[in-house]
């Protein structure tokens, strides 16, 4: 088969080196046309006769993926030359031609034109790869024309004048993207077309009749031979440009070389950067670190309004407080106050396609022509993207996705093309999905290769599973869970029973996922992907299948399940004596509610086995609680809201905060308790290897409004360890009842989010929880909703030789990249249930305007943000009109407003009555608005 | 980096289960008692055998069997840049101990006691797989030098890249760092002689790669046995019986 050999050479970095390699060219490589009576048709995926084979060319790819995406573009040839020239410009698009060209439903076939014996091109001497690449580009298409001798019409769609130009002389047929989309016939394709360069001219000079908009914008980004050199003289910094999410005109760049954030205020500093973006930052004169921000706020900052929100649950989703604000005014000109600085370049581009909707605006005179419009992100980080289309009147009450192209210095937005239409905006459906697409969740059904992987249903108990001597048949013991009501997924189970010496034996018994979830299989991949499941408020979006999630892996009542157990002999001081872990059978007796189980436990009629058992664990699991307490465990509080949902509409019936009971904290501490033994074992047998999840202790400067707060009110928080602060906590007791958990709400939003992390990359002083005072934690008792457990799960049963390690532990940097995916979907999936939140609030609020008690938890120059306590939410509360000018002085040092000339006077932590409604100051965008009572 | 394209083309456009060009030669070297060139793709060793004779340094001679030496050297001009290289340095010495022993397991050394044998191998091209191909040229020689052996023994080499077992690393797939399993086989007997990996691989696919190699070596095996089939032929008509 080795049809022969050339040579090609190469010159590495620094030194020219002559590199020789060996290239096989081929006799066996197919066209992949189905109908091709000359090659093998095993893999052809490539059309019926009358279609027009399509050759792209690698700009085509790179800039109209989007099109390429949708399903109208079909029996495209990708050629591999192609595909390594769009792997080395853009990792992002050849991903997702990667998933095109494997896609069953697609038929894009991979033509290896550079391996095959007639389409293989050596580069002629003095000539550019580019043209070489591009000369086999027409040689392959010459190929295809050649071999399929007119049965079909063979296309090269390419932009490029030139190349287009010579194929034509070549006899082939060759079109451009947009004459090719047109003369298909469907204009709503034409809006994922990205107007080519050349055509931008013509954009441009219908601007002209502005001539304001002529001028630049923004500087010149310096090239990159300046950048590098600038980098390495110091005189430049590079970081990812971080926008902050709840003002788009301030943004951080975490730089290594000065070891410190770098702020950057204002849209000109950010020059064109998108949030993630990796830029290259210029560093301001020091005298203007001060004044740039002030301007910022002035200028810039007024146009934006801030919502209402959610409360945050740690700092990393709360706004960054800009600390220089504390700083007393004589300190003003020191250097205390953090560097600022402004872009001047961009190294890389995070440019990815977005939720939004079109700035509402009229029709232009001539229906159906091309008509600019400005698009408005949801994601507020986010400028807005102008974009040309010609179905104004169809996208204007529309959710849409849009992608982004390029921003050239002379505009004020960048421009993007459409991609593709949600739903309607304000519709139920819609908005659910443009929170899963926001946070990148994949909420599509499994797959046929995902669901194969199932056991088949029903499932029962097999013999096997009772003869394996690995599993321990506890079926006897009386095993009960206590869940949240309606909850389908119960991945833990309970029993605890007296022992002759007075001791307890306490087992935790939790779903064994891992015995129907076996590595590398589809079903693996994918819930490794997923990470976790989404709880939206009135929708689950499973990392796993239903039948698992629902029936195998659940532990209902009254029928035998396969479990994963720890478990304990706990002295009735709630001391451990020894731990032991197996696989196990198990069959519950009762699948208790919250309520239910807290029910029991204080009727003190009942007397039968299980309240007895129930009440054992409860006193068990108050000792625990208060050891841990006493080690330094921070009691936080937050105030999650619950929604009573109506079945018909799922719309939200009444909304409160989330009532949590003994019962809940005694499972709690069960399921602490069992996490942490195990994070004990894994760690033993595989110290290089585990999968952990740390707290790292907060930072002085995160902890910085808690402090500013408190010291207005003159409590002293002492933050000096989790101990200290959970004592001071304590003893921060107010005149009203609610002080200390408004404080403890407070506190919570300065924590940093727990993460996973492999042991191996870390010290183990870095193992730390701060928030449980643990030295060890991991996550393994809900292996049915998150995959850290499931990866838990199999390190625990490695460490007890039930089975053998999978091969992703034996490589670090791939369980590396694994715990990072789920730090990132555990991440999503918080947002998403917040936003779901947040969206539910909204919709609650619309039919019923509310007055209700709030308090102030920041000072602003026009007014004052406020915390509503029984609804979880937080939002400004205006005390002057916008545009107006404000007659309230901001006392920093007390917290303070007070109206000039005048007594009235607010501060921090003050309750105030406020009146909440759902406005529509623009069609179809409703908002939440707070104003005081 | 991605090794092993979507539909399993490797870099060179070979597919994983596909051995490089093989082109093998005796007698390269005329003052030799036998000698041999090998070449795998672009990496090209030539090996010159001296014995059995007599054992040079008397104190090394083994009463009942042969003395078998092995000396494995890579010319400068071998490698792109055109490093000088000590002689006896760490890895040379250890393919020269390498490739002695797999020898040493096919010469019937006890037929030749109180002898010496002495195996050089010169890499003139370095581009992956040169302690196959060393070995492989080796053996060549060492039939060409009428030897006794029990059998050919042959190598080759097999690694695991993309989650793909691979043929015959060439320089490029075998400095991706993923591991590298050298096997040396005596075909006949079906028996291993060598096996080398410096990487961590599980069981089951370590087998799986191990496997790919045996294949390897059989087909090794077969082109080795025709060369020397037509290198006697013509030595037949030479002498004109």
């Amino acid at each position: 088969m080795l049809q022969s050999k050339s040579f090609m050479k190469m010159t590495r970095h620094g030194r020219a080196v002559k590199v020789v390699r060996e290239h096989y060219l081929r006799d066996d490589i197919y066209c992949g046309v189905q109908y091709c009576k000359v090659c093998d048709t095993k893999d052809a995926r490539l059309g019926s006769s009358e279609s027009t084979i399509l050759v792209v060319d690698t700009n085509v790819i790179l800039h109209q993926i989007d099109l390429l995406e949708n399903p109208a573009m079909d029996d495209v040839v990708v050629l591999d030359v192609v595909m390594e020239e769009v792997k080395n410009k853009n990792l992002s698009v050849y991903n997702r031609l990667k998933a095109l060209c494997t896609s069953s439903q697609r038929k894009f076939f991979i033509f290896y034109n550079e391996y095959h014996k007639d389409t293989y091109v050596k580069q002629m001497v003095g000539e550019t790869s580019n043209d070489r690449n591009d000369r086999a580009i027409r040689v392959a298409t010459q190929w295809y024309q050649n071999h399929l001798a007119g049965s079909s019409r063979v296309l090269l769609i390419t932009n490029d004048r030139e190349n287009k130009r010579k194929a034509i002389e070549e006899g082939l047929s060759a079109e451009t993207v947009e004459s090719y989309v047109k003369s298909l016939g469907q204009p709503g394709l034409l809006d994922l077309v990205v107007v080519s360069s050349s055509e931008d001219v013509n954009v441009m000079e219908v601007e002209e009749t502005r001539p304001s908009k002529r001028k630049a914008i923004y500087s010149e980004h310096k090239p990159m031979s300046e950048i590098t050199h600038g980098l390495h003289r110091g005189i430049y910094h590079q970081g990812k440009l971080r926008v902050n999410r709840y003002n788009p005109f301030e943004a951080y760049v975490g730089s290594e070389s000065i070891g410190d954030e770098i702020i950057i205020y204002g849209r000109s500093n950010m020059n064109r950067a998108f949030d993630g973006d990796i830029v290259a930052v210029e560093l301001l004169p020091q005298d203007q670190w001060h004044d740039v921000k002030k301007l910022s706020i002035e200028d810039e900052g007024k146009d934006e309004e801030e919502g209402v929100h959610l409360v945050p649950g740690s700092a990393d989703d709360a706004p960054r407080g800009t600390v220089p604000s504390a700083v007393p005014s004589e300190t003003m000109n020191s250097t205390s106050c953090r560097p600022s600085g402004k872009v001047i370049g961009i190294i890389k581009r995070n440019w990815q396609s977005y939720c939004g909707s079109l700035e509402p605006m009229s029709m232009p005179a001539g229906d159906g022509g091309v008509a600019y419009a400005l698009f408005i992100s949801k994601d507020r980080r986010i400028p807005k993207i102008r974009i040309q289309t010609r179905q104004l009147g169809n996208l204007l009450n529309k959710r849409i996705i849009v992608a982004v192209d390029s921003w050239d210095c002379l505009s004020r937005y960048p421009s993007g093309h459409y991609v593709r239409t949600i739903g309607n905006i304000g519709d139920k459906k819609t908005e659910d999905e443009v929170i899963l697409i926001e946070n990148d969740i994949n909420s599509r059904p499994f797959s046929m290769q995902v669901l194969a992987c199932l056991p088949p249903l029903p499932w029962n108990l097999s013999p096997e599973d009772l003869m394996n001597p690995n599993r321990v048949d506890l079926r006897h013991v009386r095993v009960f869970s206590v869940d949240p009501p309606g909850c389908t997924d119960i991945d833990d189970a309970l029993h605890c029973t007296s022992l002759s010496n007075g001791n307890f034996e306490v087992g935790v018994h939790i779903a064994d996922v891992t015995n129907f979830v076996h590595p590398e299989t589809p079903l693996d991949k994918e819930a490794s992907q997923r990470g976790t499941s989404v709880y939206l408020v009135d929708r689950r979006i499973d990392m796993l299948p239903k039948p698992l999630t629902e029936d195998i892996c659940s532990l209902r009542s009254d029928v035998e399940r396969l479990a994963f157990s720890v478990i304990w002999e706990i002295t009735p001081q709630a001391e451990i004596t020894s731990t032991r872990y197996t696989k196990s059978v198990i069959k519950s007796c009762a699948a208790l509610s919250y309520v239910e189980a807290q029910a029991r436990m204080d009727d003190s009629r009942l007397m039968d086995p299980l309240t007895t058992d129930l009440r054992n664990l409860n006193s068990l699991a108050k000792i625990m609680r208060q050891r841990r307490i006493e080690r330094g465990a921070l009691t936080l509080a937050s105030a999650e809201v619950k929604f009573q949902i109506d079945t018909e509409t799922h719309d939200p019936l009444d909304i409160g905060i989330y009532q949590i009971r003994e019962a809940n904290q005694m499972i709690e501490e069960f399921m602490l308790a069992a996490n942490i033994s195990v994070a004990e074992k894994i760690l033993k047998h595989f110290p290089l290897c585990s999968l952990l999840r740390r707290h790292p202790s907060p930072t002085k400067d995160m902890l910085e409004p808690l402090l500013r707060i408190t010291a207005s009110i003159g409590l002293d928080l002492d933050v000096s360890s989790s101990k200290a602060l959970a004592d001071s906590l304590d003893h921060a007791v107010g005149e009203d009842p609610y002080f200390n958990k408004l404080i403890r709400i407070l506190a919570t939003r300065c924590m940093t989010q727990a993460v996973y992390f492999c042991s191996g990359d870390l010290s183990p002083q870095e193992f730390h929880h701060y928030g449980l005072a643990a030295p060890l934690y991991t996550h393994f008792t809900s292996p049915i909703r998150r995959y850290a457990d499931v990866i838990v799960h199999r390190l625990l049963a490695a460490a007890l030789g039930i089975s053998k390690l999978p091969p992703v532990f034996l490589d670090r940097n791939q369980l590396t990249s694994v715990s990072d995916n789920l730090n990132y979907r555990h991440r999503n999936a918080q947002m998403a249930s917040r936003a779901s939140v947040e969206l539910n609030t909204v919709i609650y609020f619309r039919k019923r305007p509310t007055d209700t008690e709030a308090r102030i938890v920041k000072i602003r120059a026009n007014g004052f943000i406020v915390f509503v306590p029984k609804f979880g939410i937080e939002g400004p509360v205006y005390l002057v009109k916008r545009g107006e000018k404000s007659d309230w002085l901001v006392d920093e040092a007390n917290q303070r407003v007070t109206k000039a000339g005048s007594g009235v006077n607010y501060r921090v932590l003050q309750a105030v009555k406020i009146h909440m409604e759902v406005v529509e100051h623009q069609p179809n965008r409703p908002k939440l608005e707070l104003t005081l009572i | 980096m991605e090794y092993v394209k979507l539909s399993g083309f490797r870099l060179d456009g070979r597919r994983p289960t596909e051995m490089r060009h093989i082109h093998a030669e005796v007698g390269a070297v005329a003052n030799a008692d036998g000698s041999a060139s090998f070449e795998m793709g672009n990496t090209k060793v030539i090996a010159a055998v001296y014995g059995p004779k007599e054992v040079e340094n008397k104190g090394q001679q083994i009463g009942n069997k042969a003395l078998v030496r092995c000396e494995y050297s890579m010319a400068n001009f071998s490698t792109g840049d055109r490093a000088r290289r000590p002689k006896g340095d760490r890895r040379s010495t250890e393919l020269s101990l390498v490739i002695r022993q797999t020898m040493e397991a096919c010469i019937l050394t006890h037929l030749m006691p109180r002898s010496q044998i002495d195996i050089y191998v010169q890499v003139l091209q370095a581009d992956g797989g040169t302690r196959s191909a060393c070995i492989n040229a080796a053996t060549l020689a060492l039939a060409d030098a009428g030897i006794p052996m029990c059998d050919l023994v042959t190598s080759c080499a097999a690694g695991y890249l993309n989650s793909t077992p691979l043929l015959d690393l060439n320089y490029l797939e075998d400095s991706a760092g993923g591991p590298d399993v050298t096997v040396g086989l005596l075909s006949k007997l079906d028996k291993v002689t060598l096996l080398q990996m410096d990487a961590k691989l599980p069981l089951d696919i370590f087998e799986n790669v191990m496997q790919l190699a045996i294949e390897g070596c059989k087909a090794i095996a077969n082109l080795i046995r025709q060369v020397l089939l037509e290198n006697t032929k013509k030595l037949e008509y030479l002498r004109g019986t």
